[in-house]
């Protein structure tokens, strides 16, 4: 079969071929125009031919795979692909502007530049690892913002789909991946572990906020493996001025062992967003790497060397959680915080990787001018901060599990929303304050959280009285 | 073109109708069965006259091991499975006997190929239980795509041009996609007695168009099938172990 010679101007199954974007190892991305559709577009054509790398072809067979199967606004959208025995491509959605890699010429950036990154780059892995997709080569180069913030996922050709066949797993004995980010777990072969995309973008936070790679640049197995039982340089080693909690979270995403990571890309998020929030271990602290002794431990421990069984992604997921609460403190609603509690001990308790956010809206008047003080003097937010943590404590959650949080607003049902969305919320526990005058006037915020927010309301109600009956027209009441 | 594909169905009344009218509700166009209509459960009449009055409608039909093991006394069972074959010699008519002695071992269409068993040696009813196995009947056809069953255990293998093998196990529901440029091979769970730990019915659709396999399952009236098996004397643990899928 004669194969169609590609370049500018010719048109494939009624695209037309523009400029070359450009030229890879694996593939080549030219621009392209379609009568019917008015994004841009880029079309994927993979190198296939004599002598090149079986792998591109496998690559990019699991990329015309799992492209068309990933939807939302953290990939580019799947337009079309081409038929392998013809002309194999993919034409997708043209991301604007240029990916991070563009940014390596001004590394350190500033830490709140790096923070940004890094939540928005983990709220798209969980909405990736959402989709069953683990991406296996988080980069500087794969990395893309739209316009309107949001982080884009690019190049799926080494990833894994939970429930499709992995054809790149059969392809080869050398690991895949790029080598200053591929997680220890995928030197020794693991492609199914969610965390190890948690591992490369913590690399990725490291050398951004620091301009060193926490592993260096070598490509060899030998090098890459070293990180297997050696720690990185503590960043505030490199920078005094590095803040505490971001060496606490960038170092727990860079250890070793997968399980002592963050359990979800969620909870990465999470901490990110909130640094006053960040249980600050010994990892805060530390300003020089291990010992040798503990280094040569680890170096000969083959407990390391050795793969732990599958994980599956989507139990994964779902044991890790991030549940929050909304707590009115007010001293009438003992009885129903008392059964918020209850209900959410009863969430938690099989779940040790899920976390709890306590929320107390601070209602902030339309028409007044509030102040932070109330009219004793004493800081409102703080004493709020206080007693949310007071009602939490019987739950007797580990620092890292819970977090408190004060928000003012004027209208406290789409302050709850807001929260939920902004930190990628799995359940939301609230309670009903039933006959309260409040409700009566301002309607049910309960009611309002459960028909708009993203995910799973728990409304609770604490067990109500049985009145008993009013007696009919006047007669005897026995 | 929707092909609906069925193997072991095992004389599971209640399951095979389940798959069937589940299929059917997908719209399957076409229906293809693998093999072992009898055995182990307690209905083979019920099951044989339809899977004949399919094959009248332009069903394609393959032999399994059970079904030739009705008429062949050379051919070895295990103990439990020899017991329910002597009492389906008795409940089955000589029609039915004769269609089962006339089906052939494989069905070749060119680019797809089905059996009962695998394709390197049809009649020696070989289990491909992994990736060894599933190459050699690979590379025994020239068909892109085999489906057989005989394992009880859904699984999906494929070999790339430069002949490596890929095993996977299926998740129901989700379509895998057949690429071209390699060649699959697809075993099918049971109807009538999964083995996978999931006791519903498991059966296939197949869309050629899209060149997608999705495992499907179908939960069925297990209570009633074995119920069956207990009323007709049939070794007690082919019920049992209808609840569990094992």
């Amino acid at each position: 079969m004669v194969k169609p010679l590609l370049g500018q101007g010719s048109i494939i199954d009624g695209f037309r071929i523009e400029e070359c974007i450009h030229r890879g190892g694996m593939a080549t991305l030219w621009s392209v125009s379609c009568p019917d559709l008015t994004m841009p577009m880029l079309m994927k054509v993979p190198k296939l031919g004599e002598g090149e790398d079986p792998a591109a072809i496998v690559s990019f067979e699991m990329e015309q795979m799992i492209m068309p199967r990933l939807s939302g606004v953290h990939v580019p959208k799947f337009v079309a692909a081409g038929d392998f025995a013809v002309l194999p491509y993919i034409v997708m959605e043209r991301i604007g502007g240029e990916t991070l890699l563009s940014r390596i010429g001004s590394l350190p950036l500033p830490y709140s530049d790096v923070v940004d990154i890094g939540v928005k780059a983990a709220a798209a892995l969980n909405d990736l690892h959402r989709q069953h997709v683990i991406h296996l080569d988080v980069k500087p180069s794969n990395l893309m913002f739209r316009p309107s913030g949001e982080a884009v996922l690019l190049d799926f050709g080494l990833s894994h789909h939970v429930q499709l066949p992995d054809l790149m797993q059969a392809e080869f004995r050398v690991p895949f991946g790029t080598a200053p980010y591929m997680a220890p777990e995928q030197l020794l072969g693991t492609r199914d572990d969610p965390r190890s995309d948690l591992f490369a973008l913590g690399v990725l936070l490291y050398f951004f906020s620091t301009g060193e790679r926490p592993f260096g640049e070598s490509e060899t197995v030998w090098g890459m493996r070293r990180r297997l039982w050696r720690d990185p340089v503590p960043p505030r080693r490199l920078n005094p001025d590095f803040p505490p909690w971001l060496q606490e979270v960038v170092l727990r995403c860079l250890e070793s062992n997968p399980a002592w990571r963050y359990p979800t890309a969620s909870q990465l998020a999470f901490d990110l967003s909130h640094p006053d929030q960040v249980k600050l271990t010994a990892r805060s602290e530390r300003l020089r790497r291990d010992p040798l002794t503990a280094v040569l431990r680890r170096r000969f421990n083959t407990d390391l060397t050795r793969p732990s069984g599958p994980p599956a992604l989507g139990a994964r997921l779902a044991s890790a959680p991030i549940v929050a609460v909304a707590v009115d403190l007010a001293d009438e609603y003992a009885d129903l915080n008392d059964a918020l509690r209850r209900t959410a001990a009863r969430i938690l308790t099989p779940l040790p990787s899920a976390r709890l956010a306590c929320i107390s809206v601070l209602k902030l008047g339309r028409m007044t001018i509030d102040t932070a003080l109330d009219e004793d003097g004493h800081n409102k937010h703080i004493d709020r901060l206080v007693a949310l943590r007071h009602w939490a404590e019987p739950l007797k959650l580990d620092a890292d599990r819970l977090t408190v949080h004060v928000i003012e607003a004027i209208d406290p049902a789409s302050a709850v929303v807001k929260f939920v969305q902004d930190n990628r919320v799995d359940h939301v526990i609230i309670g009903a304050r039933q006959n309260s005058l409040q409700r009566k006037l301002l309607g049910s915020v309960s009611a309002h959280v459960a028909a708009t927010a993203p995910c799973t309301v728990t409304v609770v109600r604490p067990p109500r009285v049985v009145e008993a009956p009013e007696p009919v027209d006047g007669g005897p009441a026995r | 073109m929707l092909v609906a594909i069925f193997a072991d169905i095992h004389a599971n009344r209640q399951a095979f109708g389940a798959c069937l009218a589940q299929a059917r509700g997908y719209g399957a166009e076409r229906i293809v069965l693998l093999g072992d209509y009898v055995g182990y459960g307690a209905d083979p009449e019920w099951v044989v006259l339809e899977v004949m009055d399919l094959v009248g409608k332009g069903a394609v039909a393959v032999l399994g091991n059970h079904d030739n093991a009705v008429d062949n006394a050379r051919e070895q069972l295990n103990a439990e499975a020899q017991v329910v074959i002597e009492w389906t010699r008795g409940e089955l008519g000589l029609p039915e006997r004769k269609f089962l002695a006339n089906l052939p071992l494989t069905r070749d269409e060119g680019d797809r190929l089905f059996v009962h068993s695998e394709a390197s040696d049809p009649g020696k009813w070989i289990y491909v239980t992994s990736a060894g196995e599933a190459a050699r009947s690979i590379v025994a056809t020239s068909a892109d795509a085999t489906f057989c069953g005989h394992v009880h255990r859904p699984a999906v293998y494929c070999m790339s041009g430069t002949g490596k093998m890929t095993a996977f196990t299926p998740v129901s529901g989700v379509p895998v996609p057949l690429l071209p440029g390699r060649r699959w091979l697809a075993v099918l769970g049971s109807v009538g007695q999964p083995r996978d730990g999931n006791p519903a019915a498991s059966y296939l659709m197949w869309n050629t168009d899209r060149r997608e396999i999705t495992y499907c399952r179908a939960p069925y009236d297990v209570e009633q099938a074995a119920a069956r098996i207990r009323k007709m004397g049939l070794p007690t643990w082919l019920a049992d172990r209808l609840f569990v899928g094992r």
